[in-house]
C-alpha cells in the first residue's frame, strides 16, 4: 500500500529504459515536470501578455519587461520582510507599483519617440533597463534573494506527483489576473479604446479618443501584469538583478512564439515554453537549459517569425 | 582644421611621457572601448544593423588567440589575426542568417543576442577551453607573447588598434562601399531599386567589423591575463561597446572615440569611487540615463551635435 | 524584327484570396512611352513591383532585353538597365540630395567622384541643381518627386518605370514635370508610366494599357482608348480620373 507513504522514490515506479538511447526515462519525473512546467506556465504566460499588450497597442518593444519584473519580485521582498506581507496578498501592491512605474516611463520617455526609428525606441528601452536592473544592484546587492512565503513548504501529493502549493496558487492567481485583463479589454470603454487605438491610432484619435492616455495606461497595466507576475513567482525561485535579462529573452521567446500582438499566442505560448523548459530541466543539464532556449529562439525568427497566432511584424 | 586630428595623434603619441601610471591606464581603455566601438560603428551605425551580441567576437577573438598560445606557443601577434578571421566566420554566419531571413530591428538584435548568449553558455560548459572557470595567462612580460613589463607599451597599442578602426572607417566613408551603407540605412528597399545589392553590403559589413572586434579580444584577454565567459561573451560588455559609438554619434568617424572619452572615464572613476563604498552598478546606472538622454535629447550623437554647434558659432 | 525591350506574357500573382494580376501580357519598345492607366486597385503598382523583381509571379514570364528576369532581385532588374519609382516616395531623408542620386550613380561608376559629377548633371536635368547640398527631406513635394526620378534616372536605365509621379501636382508643377520627363524620353529612355492624371497620359504616352481587376481591358492610342466603351465604364465607378483629354 505504497499510496500513502509521504516520500516516493520514483524509482519504485517503473523505470522506462530506452535501450536505443540509454535514456533512463523516468516516468514520474517526465509527469512531475510537465505538471511543474503547466502550473509555473500561468506566470509565464502573465509576463508574455503584458508584453504582447505594449507591442499590440503602441509597438514598442519592452526590453526592460524583466528588469521590471524583477523589481516585482524585489517588491514582494520588501513587503515580506518589512511589513510582514505574503507575496500571494502582496502582488496587489506590486502590480499597483508597477503600474505607475510603467505609466510614468510611457509618459515621460516612451511617449517621446513612438514616431522615431525602432533603433532608437530599442535603445530607450535597453537604458531603462540597465538603469533599473543597476538600480536593483546598488539597492539589494548582486546575491541572489528569496522570498519566504506562508505557502513555500507546503506540498499536495496527487498520487506519486507532489504539487507545490505556492506554484498552485501562483497559476491560479494568474489565471485569474489574465482574465480580468481579458474582461478589462473586451467589456471596458478604456479597455476597448486601447484595442481600437492598437488597430488604428489614427482612427482611434479622430473618434476622440485620449491616445496618450491609452498608451500609458497600456504601458502600466504591461508593467503591473509584471509586477504581479514577480511577486508570485518570488517565493518559488531564487532571484537577483541580472535575472531581470534571462526574463526579458523568456519574455520575447514566448511572445515571438505566439505571435508578436497576440494576447492569446502570449497565454499558451507561456505555458508550451514553461513546460518546454521542464522537460529541459528532466533530460539536459541546468546551464544548457538556457542554450536550448536561446536555439529555439533563433529557430523561430529564422522560420516563423510570425508566431503561432501572429499577423503583424514589429 | 585639417590640422586638428594630425596635431591630436600627436599630442597622444607624447602623452605618457608626462602622465601617471594610472591616467596612462584610463587611455587604455579609452582607446580599446574607442577601437572596439569604432569597429562596431561600421555594421551598426553606418549600416544600422542593431548588433547587441558583438561580444561574441570578442570572446572568439580573445579565446582563439589565447588557446593557441597556451597550447601550441603561437604568438599573439598571429594568434590576433586568426581570432579575428574565427569572429569573422561567426560574423557571416549571423548576417548571412540575419540578412538572408529577413530579419530586421528587433528581430536582428534578438539574433545577435542569442548567439552571443549561445557561446558563452557553450564555453561555459566546455573544460577543455577552461568552462565556467576561465583561462588564465601566466605573466612572462614576454613581447612576443603580446606580454609588456611597462603600461605605456599597452597604450601604443591600444591607440595603435584604435587609429587602425579609425582609418578603417575613414577609408570606408570615402567610397562607394561607406556611402552605399549610409543609404543601406535609411531605406533598403529604395537601394535595391537602385541596383545596390544589400545583402553583400551588409555581410561585408558585418564581417569587417567582427574580424576587427575580434582583434580587439586577443588584446582584452592579454592585457587582462584572464578569460571569463560571463566577461568576454556576456551582454554588460556588448552594452558597453555599443554606448560609445551611440552617445558619441553612431555612423559617424569621431562619434566612438567622442563617445569613449565621455564615458570611459566616467565609468572608471565612478568604479573607483562608489565601488569602495559597496555600491556596484551605480556607474551603469549613469550610463543607462546617458543612454536614456542621448535618445531622448541628441539622437544623433554628442558629435554632429557639436559639429553644428561650432560651425554655427562660426557664421 | 528586333525584340521589344520589355515584353511581358501571362503575368499573374495572387495575394491570398485576391487576384492581383491576372494573365497580363504588355510590350515596351525601345524608346517608347506607354502608359498603365486604370481604376484604383486594378492591379497596376503590383505589376510594377512584379515586373522590377519586388515581387515574384505566379506565372507568366517577363523578358528584357531579350532575357527572362522573372525571379531575378531587384538590384540586378536594376543593373540590367530598368529603374522604377516608388508610389509612396522613398527619399533617404537623412542624406543630401545630391548623395540620394549618387547611389543611383555609383552602380554604373564605381568611383564617388565620378558618380557625384554624374549625380550632379542628372540633378541639372531635373531642375534640382540648387538644392544638391540640401537634405532630401527637406523638399517640397515637388521636388521630391523630381528627386525620386532623378534617382532612377542616375542609374542609366533604357526603361524608367514611373508610378504615378504627377499626383498631387498643381497645374504648373505637372506641366513641368511632363515636358522633363518628355525630355528624358527624347534621350531615348523608354518610360512606362502609372498615371491617374489624364492630361499627363494623354500629353505624353504614345500608347495606353488598360487594366482593371488585373486584367488588360483595352489598348491602343490614348485617343482610342478614351473613347473606349469598356474603358469608360470601369472607371464610371471611380472619382479618382482627373481631367477630360487635353
Amino acid at each position: 500500500m505504497r499510496g500513502h507513504s509521504p516520500r516516493r522514490h520514483p524509482s519504485d515506479i517503473g523505470i522506462l529504459v530506452h535501450e536505443r538511447f540509454g535514456l533512463a526515462l523516468d516516468l514520474t519525473l517526465v509527469l512531475q515536470g510537465l505538471l511543474s512546467g503547466l502550473l509555473f506556465g500561468g506566470v509565464y504566460s502573465l509576463m508574455a501578455v503584458g508584453l504582447t499588450l505594449i507591442f499590440g497597442v503602441m509597438r514598442v518593444v519592452n526590453f526592460a519587461h524583466g528588469d521590471m519584473m524583477v523589481w516585482g519580485m524585489y517588491l514582494a521582498f520588501m513587503l515580506a520582510t518589512r511589513a510582514g506581507v505574503d507575496p500571494y496578498v502582496a502582488f496587489i501592491g506590486c502590480a499597483a507599483a508597477l503600474f505607475v512605474l510603467g505609466f510614468v516611463v510611457q509618459r515621460a520617455l516612451v511617449d517621446r519617440i513612438l514616431d522615431a526609428p525602432h533603433e532608437m525606441q530599442i535603445l530607450l528601452m535597453l537604458g531603462v533597463a540597465l538603469v533599473l536592473e543597476n538600480l536593483a544592484l546598488v539597492a539589494f546587492g548582486p546575491e541572489p534573494t528569496r522570498v519566504r512565503s506562508a505557502l513555500s513548504a507546503a506540498t499536495i501529493w496527487l498520487g506519486p506527483i507532489f504539487v507545490d502549493v505556492a506554484r498552485l496558487v501562483a497559476f491560479g492567481v494568474a489565471i485569474v489576473l489574465a482574465l480580468a485583463l481579458y474582461l478589462f479589454l473586451f467589456r471596458t470603454d478604456l479597455g476597448r479604446s486601447m484595442r481600437a487605438a492598437a488597430d488604428n491610432s489614427y482612427g482611434a484619435r479622430v473618434i476622440g479618443t485620449d491616445v496618450r492616455r491609452v498608451y500609458a495606461v497600456a504601458f502600466g497595466v504591461g508593467a503591473a501584469c509584471v509586477g504581479a507576475a514577480g511577486a508570485l513567482v518570488a517565493p518559488i525561485v531564487p532571484f537577483q538583478p541580472p535575472t531581470g535579462l534571462s526574463l526579458s529573452v523568456t519574455s520575447f521567446n514566448i511572445v515571438i512564439i505566439g505571435g508578436m500582438g497576440s494576447l492569446l499566442g502570449a497565454f499558451v505560448g507561456g505555458l508550451l515554453v514553461s513546460v518546454a523548459e521542464s522537460m529541459g530541466a528532466v533530460f539536459l543539464k541546468p546551464s544548457l537549459k538556457e542554450l536550448f532556449s536561446f536555439s529555439l529562439l533563433i529557430l523561430i525568427l529564422l522560420f516563423r517569425p510570425a508566431g503561432l497566432f501572429g499577423r503583424r511584424a514589429p | 582644421m585639417k590640422w586638428a586630428a594630425p596635431a591630436a595623434v600627436l599630442v597622444l603619441l607624447l602623452l605618457p611621457l608626462v602622465l601617471s601610471s594610472y591616467a596612462v591606464t584610463i587611455f587604455i581603455l579609452i582607446f580599446f572601448y574607442g577601437f572596439l566601438g569604432q569597429a562596431w560603428n561600421i555594421v551598426g551605425g553606418y549600416a544600422g544593423q542593431l548588433s547587441v551580441g558583438h561580444a561574441a567576437f570578442v570572446g572568439i577573438g580573445g579565446y582563439t588567440a589565447a588557446m593557441l598560445s597556451i597550447e601550441t606557443g603561437l604568438t599573439p601577434w598571429i594568434g590576433m589575426f586568426l581570432g579575428g578571421a574565427l569572429a569573422a566566420v561567426l560574423g557571416a554566419v549571423i548576417g548571412y542568417l540575419g540578412f538572408r531571413f529577413g530579419l530586421r530591428g528587433f528581430y536582428f538584435v534578438l539574433l545577435t543576442v542569442a548567439f552571443a548568449e549561445i557561446c558563452r553558455i557553450a564555453v561555459s560548459n566546455i573544460d577543455a577551453v577552461g568552462g565556467a572557470l576561465g583561462l588564465y595567462i601566466t605573466f612572462t612580460g614576454n613581447a612576443r607573447q603580446f606580454q609588456f613589463q611597462d603600461n605605456r607599451v599597452y597604450y601604443y597599442v591600444a591607440l595603435a588598434l584604435m587609429l587602425l578602426a579609425t582609418g578603417v572607417v575613414a577609408l570606408l566613408e570615402r567610397r562607394r562601399f561607406g556611402i552605399y551603407l549610409t543609404a543601406i540605412r535609411e531605406d533598403e528597399g529604395a537601394c535595391e531599386a537602385l541596383g545596390v545589392n544589400t545583402f553583400k553590403y551588409k555581410m561585408l559589413a558585418m564581417v569587417v567589423s567582427s574580424f576587427l572586434t575580434g582583434m580587439g579580444g586577443t588584446f582584452y584577454a592579454f592585457y587582462l591575463f584572464s578569460l571569463q565567459p560571463n566577461t568576454m561573451f556576456g551582454i554588460p560588455l556588448s552594452v558597453e561597446i555599443i554606448l560609445r559609438p551611440i552617445v558619441g554619434g553612431a555612423g559617424t568617424l569621431f562619434g566612438p572615440i567622442l563617445g569613449s572619452i565621455i564615458l570611459t572615464p566616467l565609468g572608471e572613476l565612478s568604479r573607483l569611487y562608489f565601488g569602495q563604498s559597496g555600491l556596484h552598478g551605480l556607474h551603469l546606472v549613469a550610463y543607462g540615463a546617458l543612454l536614456i538622454a542621448v535618445v531622448l535629447f541628441l539622437p544623433q550623437g554628442a558629435y554632429p551635435y557639436l559639429r553644428r554647434l561650432f560651425k554655427g558659432s562660426r557664421a | 524584327m528586333t525584340p521589344p525591350l520589355l515584353e511581358v506574357t501571362a503575368l499573374s500573382k495572387r495575394f491570398g484570396g485576391l487576384q492581383a494580376v491576372r494573365d497580363l501580357s504588355l510590350r515596351v519598345a525601345e524608346g517608347e512611352i506607354v502608359a498603365l492607366i486604370g481604376p484604383n486597385g486594378a492591379g497596376k503598382t503590383t505589376a510594377f513591383g512584379l515586373i522590377s523583381g519586388f515581387l515574384a509571379p505566379d506565372a507568366g514570364e517577363i523578358r528584357f532585353r531579350g532575357r527572362a528576369i522573372s525571379g531575378l532581385a531587384p538590384h540586378r532588374v536594376c543593373a540590367l538597365g530598368m529603374a522604377r519609382t516608388f508610389q509612396i516616395m522613398r527619399p533617404f531623408p537623412r542624406l543630401t540630395v545630391l548623395r540620394n542620386v549618387m547611389i543611383g550613380a555609383l552602380g554604373r561608376h564605381a568611383e564617388p567622384r565620378a558618380a557625384a559629377a554624374r549625380a550632379r548633371a542628372v540633378l541639372e536635368e531635373l531642375g534640382l541643381g540648387a538644392k544638391a547640398e540640401h537634405l532630401a527631406g527637406s523638399l517640397t513635394l515637388a521636388e521630391r518627386k523630381r528627386l525620386e526620378i532623378a534617382k532612377a534616372l542616375a542609374t542609366e536605365p533604357a526603361l524608367l518605370l514611373l508610378d504615378e509621379v504627377m499626383s498631387g501636382l498643381n497645374d504648373t508643377e505637372t506641366a513641368r514635370l511632363v515636358a522633363e520627363v518628355r525630355a528624358i524620353n527624347a534621350r531615348g529612355v523608354a518610360i512606362l508610366l502609372i498615371e491617374h492624371v489624364m492630361r499627363a497620359v494623354m500629353s505624353l504616352a504614345q500608347r495606353v494599357v488598360v487594366l482593371n481587376y488585373g486584367e488588360r481591358i483595352a489598348e491602343g492610342r490614348p485617343e482610342e482608348v478614351a473613347g473606349d466603351r469598356r474603358v469608360i465604364e470601369a472607371y464610371l465607378g471611380d472619382e479618382s480620373v482627373d481631367a477630360a483629354p487635353a
